[in-house]
């Protein structure tokens, strides 16, 4: 019994020592803080949060945006997205074949961060290596633009075959299986980015962990990475580029929880707040505005439900019309979401159509969605609304879409009397019965990989598409889209995808929502910091004032 | 003794083998799997990764080679950290959680039992009052508000405490409050009532009769018999505090192991959901074991079955 007293007094003895030396902590802490504001230099050091660990930092194997907001620093592809243009990066210069199918890159002088020279060789190797079916590359079809690339993947070619070969040390041959108008903004995604293959053929591990085999040829050189905590990354002095990065160090943290984020940003943790890294709380969105410190900027995405066409009655195209038309999106993305995402009333974004910011229909056109449903309800032989097979929308668990779908399901039942049941489910059971054609209207959205409209409209090209879910599927539309690709004239080509797009409208397989936007809060003297179309970030160009 | 604990350790394993058998049906029972994504794979792809994952064989492989490579201690690669292994989060994650734990396990039990030893000995004056308002606050507001209400105070306000993250032990002090806050106002409470119905015993009498100080009869008699029902809260309380709370590791940006336990299920990362289980099952089992043992050496009235023959 003693023996247990003292235990529980040394316990609390312990604890008292354990206060007293937090006290000591806190103390330093706070001079430390003082000391640092009154050095008037500015530390060029930026601390973001990237909310989770990365899928891989191995850019052949990243199929995530967390892995991508790493990648985009750590390395660098034959091309660099800047102001919406593909700028030449590894590559100094380029040839462009006749038939536009094949490339010549020349690659400039360019150092990985352990001192070896950056060559056409790793390029092929990083390529092959992704496409390898036995490497498991999820996103191995990024690369399937390039000859041979999709055979190889499955199994039905051999590595020789690929259409990416290095001549020499500097120059680099790509074949494409197509035409593809929109390479050059291709080769900046990070499946495209080389690998320092006489490291990776040493150490098929390199990716793994931190250290002197994780080798880079970007802005920023990984330092440390302690998994599911943070990741540093300093700047890389072998960089060719090495003159115009300011930065001398990124703290990536990982929280995953958004009002922690904010708190953080509001408490001097952190020098970025909000997407593209992570994401603000939408119920905090007001006030930044009213304060004036919310940034806003569009991104290539779409927000948007799918119609199941064989499902009656969305197998009318007059009733999927009457439930588009009667949807109140102004009043969606004022009330509900509050980023100043845009009414979406076409497919493609207007990063990528500017004139889509306006649409093919006007929104909330409450009297032509009226005439649309009679005219609907005439064609499936029906008298009145009420007669309408039940109708159910699905959606993933979660708290915004619940209330666009609940204020969806108002809309449709005051402006057309249509009753809708509503039906969540997990995010993993949920697209498990989309994929598989088990629903009749269901959310989804679009984040583009790639800035050219033909990344939203292929989805659409084939029923039996991976990712079109509504069983739509259109002669006119299908050759519109197989015809671009050959079409060298970029006026004419965008004005086949418009074409295309019109159809699209016109039978509407989805009900568009709204353009996706990023919104964050930066620190007033952070600048430079480039967040494209995409929605990714790169902080090569970024500096503090 | 030795018997007894004997049969509860394979009764351990017993429960461990249908714990992993039931988490393994129900995983796989659950719809979708661990490369569904709003971007469906090519088919082909999908295939080799099931391949190379052993997806593809007939579940009853699967299932005896799960069981094979546990009992080996081997829970194989997570499906989504490419590069790493559940053996890898685990040795990661643990330690972070278990210091966690320890601090708030460290404060709950010393902050509970002080202001419960407080309360009774003031019983219904304002220390009472004070230390069991206390008390109710704990036990009432949930741990996520506790943890906002800390950090907006502590960290925003008055700028004692970092908001988040792991880095160094100013770091850990917020999410070990808000984590021992639940656990002290219960253990307070317990011992406030078990010390005042042990206060009103005939021996406690008896020692003020002889003349003893308030203070000696406190401690020397009166703590010692009121903490019995605090020991065997403490079993499943440290297997639950010490293998991580997701709300608070989420909240507080924490490398620990209760943010896998959760989001392994909704990423339906197969391997990790099944090591994380195993893990937390052993600890729990072991932990329930340790206390019933602790309880019978402590309380000489509690006999441990198997200790004598012939009733």
């Amino acid at each position: 019994m003693k023996k247990r007293l003292s235990l529980l007094f040394s316990l609390m003895l312990v604890l008292s020592l354990f206060l007293a030396a937090c006290g000591g902590f806190n103390k330093k802490g706070s001079t430390d803080k003082a000391g640092g504001d009154k050095t008037a230099s500015v530390k060029q050091e930026l601390r973001v949060n990237i909310k989770t660990e990365p899928f891989s930092l191995n850019p052949g194997l990243a199929n995530d945006s967390v892995s991508a907001n790493v990648l985009y620093q750590t390395f660098e592809g034959l091309t660099r997205i800047k102001g919406g243009k593909p700028d030449l990066a590894m590559a100094e210069s380029y040839k462009v074949s006749d038939d536009l199918k094949t490339y010549t890159f020349k690659l400039r002088d360019a150092k990985w961060t352990n001192g070896d020279p950056v060559t056409a060789y790793d390029f092929e190797y990083a390529w092959k290596w992704a496409l390898d079916p036995k490497n498991q590359s999820q996103y191995a079809y990024q690369l399937y633009y390039v000859k041979n690339g999709q055979a190889f993947n499955e199994g039905k070619a051999k590595a020789e075959d690929v259409g990416v070969k290095a001549l020499d040390d500097k120059t680099l041959q790509v074949t494409l299986e197509n035409p593809t108008p929109y390479f050059l903004e291709l080769i900046a995604f990070y499946t495209y980015f080389p690998v320092n293959s006489k490291i990776a053929q040493k150490n098929p591990n390199w990716y793994k962990n931190a250290g002197p085999d994780y080798t880079s040829n970007g802005p920023f050189k990984m330092v440390s990475w302690e998994h599911n905590n943070k990741i540093v990354l300093e700047k890389n002095e072998n960089y060719w580029d090495a003159n115009t990065v300011k930065l001398t160090k990124i703290e990536m943290a990982m929280v995953n929880d958004n009002n922690t984020e904010l708190s953080m940003f509001n408490n001097g943790e952190l020098d970025w707040a909000g997407m593209p890294t992570g994401q603000l709380p939408t119920d905090s969105l007001p006030q930044l505005k009213k304060e004036g410190k919310l940034h806003v900027q569009p991104i290539a995405g779409t927000y948007w439900y799918k119609f199941n066409t064989e499902k009656a009655p969305l197998n009318n195209v007059n009733i999927r019309k009457a439930l588009t038309y009667a949807i109140d999106r102004k009043a969606i993305v004022e009330n509900i979401t509050k980023g100043e995402q845009i009414p979406a009333m076409a497919a493609v974004p207007p990063t990528m159509f500017p004139e889509n910011e306006k649409g093919y229909f006007k929104d909330n056109d409450v009297e032509k969605a009226k005439e649309y449903l009679k005219k609907g309800l005439q064609e499936l032989g029906l008298k009145d609304v009420k007669d309408l097979p039940p109708i159910t929308l699905s959606f993933n668990t979660d708290d915004a879409h619940a209330k666009i779908a609940q204020a969806i399901q108002d809309m449709w039942k005051k402006n057309l009397g249509i009753e809708v049941k509503l039906e969540n489910a997990e995010w993993n059971v949920y697209i498990d019965k989309l994929h598989s054609g088990d629903y009749q209207i269901g959310r989804m959205g679009w984040l583009g990989d790639f800035n050219d409209p033909i990344n939203f409209l292929e989805l659409f090209r084939d029923k039996k598409g991976g990712n079109n879910d509504t069983n739509w599927e259109n002669p006119e539309y299908k050759q519109l889209l197989i015809d671009s690709q050959k079409e060298k004239d970029p006026e004419k080509r965008k004005q086949m995808l418009k074409d295309a797009e019109t159809i699209l409208m016109d039978e509407l397989p989805i009900a568009p929502i709204y353009f996706y936007t990023n919104t964050w809060v930066q620190k007033d003297n952070l600048k430079g910091v480039e967040v494209s179309g995409l929605g990714d970030i790169q902080f090569k160009w970024a500096y503090f004032e | 003794m030795l018997k007894y604990v004997g049969r509860r350790l394979l009764s351990m394993l017993l429960s461990l083998f249908l714990i992993i058998t039931a988490t393994f049906f129900l995983m796989r029972a659950a719809p979708g799997g661990p490369f569904s994504g709003e971007k469906k794979l090519p088919p082909e792809i999908e295939k080799n990764l099931n391949e190379y994952y052993g997806l593809d064989r007939p579940w009853y492989n699967q299932y005896f080679d799960y069981l094979v490579s546990i009992a080996k201690w081997d829970f194989g690669p997570s499906f989504k950290y490419k590069g790493q292994t559940v053996n890898d989060l685990i040795n990661e994650g643990f330690p972070v959680s278990f210091f966690l734990g320890m601090e708030s396990l460290l404060l709950a039990v010393s902050i509970g039992i002080l202001l419960g030893v407080i309360a009774a000995l003031n019983h219904n004056k304002w220390q009472d009052y004070g230390a069991m308002i206390f008390a109710v606050l704990g036990i009432s507001v949930p741990s996520f508000i506790m943890a906002s209400l800390l950090q907006y105070v502590l960290a925003i306000k008055l700028g004692w405490f970092p908001v988040a993250r792991w880095e160094s032990l100013q770091h850990t002090v917020l999410p070990a409050l808000a984590l021992a806050a639940t656990p002290m106002a219960f253990i307070a409470r317990l011992t406030r009532s078990s010390m005042l119905e042990v206060l009103s015993n005939d021996y406690i009498r008896t020692a003020k009769a002889k003349g003893l100080s308030r203070g000696q009869i406190t401690v020397k008699h009166a703590i010692r018999n009121a903490l019995l029902p605090v020991v065997t809260y403490l079993g499943p309380l440290s297997a639950a505090i010490l293998t991580g709370s997701f709300v608070i590791e989420k909240i507080f940006g924490i490398p620990g192991l209760g943010s896998h336990f959760v989001l392994s299920i909704s990423n339906r990362d197969y391997t990790v959901i099944m090591g994380v289980t195993v893990f937390y099952s052993i600890i729990l089992l072991s932990a329930v074991l340790l206390v019933d043992i602790v309880y019978g050496l402590i309380d000489p009235r509690i006999k441990l079955a198997g200790g004598k023959k012939g009733e």
